[in-house]
C-alpha cells in the first residue's frame, strides 16, 4: 500500500522533474522550433500587413496610430517577459534546479531587445502626436526602469566567476524589480500626463474600433508566439553551452546519432 | 475589408506620418530578425567549436581531462 502511494506521488512530480532536466527540454523543443518559426512569422506579417494597410485610419491621430499595432503588443510581451524571468528565477532558488536559471538568463536579453522597441516607437510616435520625443512621464519613466532592469540582469550574469552566484544573484535582483511591473500598468493612472491610459482591459469595453481592435489582436497573438519561440531558442543555445561537459551534448556536437538530437 | 491608400505613393507617405510609421517597422523587424536568428547562429558556432575541441582531444589524449 505504502509502495504504491509513494510511486503515485513520484508520478504526480515526475513532470516537474523532466520540466526541470536540461536534455529533455532540449530534445522535447526540437520539434516545436519549425511550426513556432512558421506561426509567429506568419501571424507578425498578416498582422503588420492588416494594421498598416487595412486597418482604418485613426480620426484624430490620423496615420501615426498604426504605430499602435507594433508598440502595444510588444509593451505586453516586454511585461511577461520579466515575470517569466523572475518566476524562473524563483524556481531556481527554491527548488535549485538548473533549467529554470538558463531559462531566466535567456529571458534578459530577449527583454532588454523588447524594452528597446517600446521606447523607440513610443518615441518615434510621441513626435507627431505629442510633439515631443521623450518626457518624463510616469509611464515612460518607469518603463525606462523596466529597460534598466533587464540591462542589470545582463550585466549580473557577467559579473562573477561563479555561475551558481551569478544566477543567484540575478534571481534576487528580477524578483525584487518585479515591483516595477504594477507601476507601470498604473503609472497612467497615477500620474495622468501625457500618456494615453490603456485602451484595452479585461474588465471594460475596448475603447478603439473593432475593425482597428482585430489586427492589434493578431499581433498580441503573434508578439505572445514569438516571444515563445525566441525564448525557446534562447534557452536551448543556453542549455548546449553550460552541459558541454555531458556525454549528449558531446555526442550531439561530433555528430553521433543518438535518439531524438538533431544539430 | 478594403486596402486604405490610393496609391503606393499615399501608402508610402501615410498623410506625412509615413517617415514615423515606416520608421518603426523598420526598427521592430530589424530586431525581431536578430532576436530570431541570433541563438541560432550562436548555437551553431558553439556545436562547431566544441566538434573542433573533441577531435583535437582525441588526436592528442594526454592533453585533455
Amino acid at each position: 500500500m505504502a509502495n504504491n502511494k509513494q510511486e503515485r506521488l513520484f508520478m504526480n512530480w515526475q513532470w516537474f522533474h523532466r520540466l526541470g532536466s536540461p536534455r529533455w527540454f532540449y530534445e522535447k523543443t526540437d520539434a516545436w522550433v519549425p511550426w513556432l518559426v512558421i506561426l509567429a512569422w506568419g501571424l507578425l506579417l498578416v498582422g503588420t500587413v492588416w494594421g498598416l494597410g487595412f486597418a482604418p485610419m485613426d480620426a484624430k491621430q490620423k496615420d501615426s496610430y498604426r504605430i499602435i499595432y507594433v508598440h502595444v503588443p510588444v509593451a505586453f510581451i516586454s511585461m511577461a517577459c520579466y515575470y517569466i524571468m523572475a518566476i524562473a528565477g524563483a524556481v531556481g532558488l527554491i527548488w535549485k534546479m538548473k533549467l529554470p536559471y538558463m531559462v531566466m538568463k535567456s529571458a534578459a536579453p530577449i527583454g532588454f531587445a523588447f524594452t528597446i522597441i517600446v521606447l523607440a516607437t513610443g518615441s518615434i510616435w510621441g513626435r507627431p502626436t505629442w510633439g515631443t520625443w521623450w518626457e518624463w512621464d510616469g509611464r515612460m519613466t518607469s518603463y525606462l526602469v523596466l529597460s534598466f532592469l533587464y540591462l542589470g540582469i545582463i550585466a549580473l550574469q557577467n559579473a562573477f566567476q561563479s555561475r551558481d552566484t551569478a544566477d543567484k544573484a540575478s534571481a534576487i535582483l528580477a524578483l525584487v524589480g518585479t515591483v516595477n511591473i504594477p507601476i507601470i500598468y498604473k503609472s497612467v493612472d497615477w500620474w495622468y500626463t501625457l500618456h494615453q491610459p490603456a485602451s484595452l482591459n479585461l474588465t471594460s469595453a475596448p475603447k478603439i474600433h473593432i475593425s482597428m481592435l482585430y489586427p492589434l489582436f493578431t499581433m498580441i497573438a503573434a508578439s505572445y508566439i514569438f516571444f515563445t519561440l525566441v525564448l525557446i531558442l534562447y534557452t536551448r543555445a543556453e542549455i548546449l553551452r553550460r552541459e558541454s561537459k555531458t556525454q549528449w551534448v558531446k555526442d550531439l556536437a561530433s555528430g553521433v546519432p543518438s535518439k531524438g538530437d538533431k544539430a | 475589408m478594403k486596402f486604405q491608400f490610393d496609391s503606393v505613393d499615399a501608402f508610402l507617405k501615410m498623410g506625412g506620418h509615413g517617415a514615423f510609421v515606416w520608421a518603426s517597422y523598420v526598427i521592430v523587424y530589424a530586431i525581431l530578425i536578430y532576436l530570431t536568428l541570433a541563438p541560432v547562429l550562436s548555437k551553431k558556432t558553439f556545436l562547431k567549436q566544441q566538434k573542433k575541441l573533441l577531435h583535437l582531444q582525441k588526436k592528442s589524449p594526454e592533453n585533455s581531462q
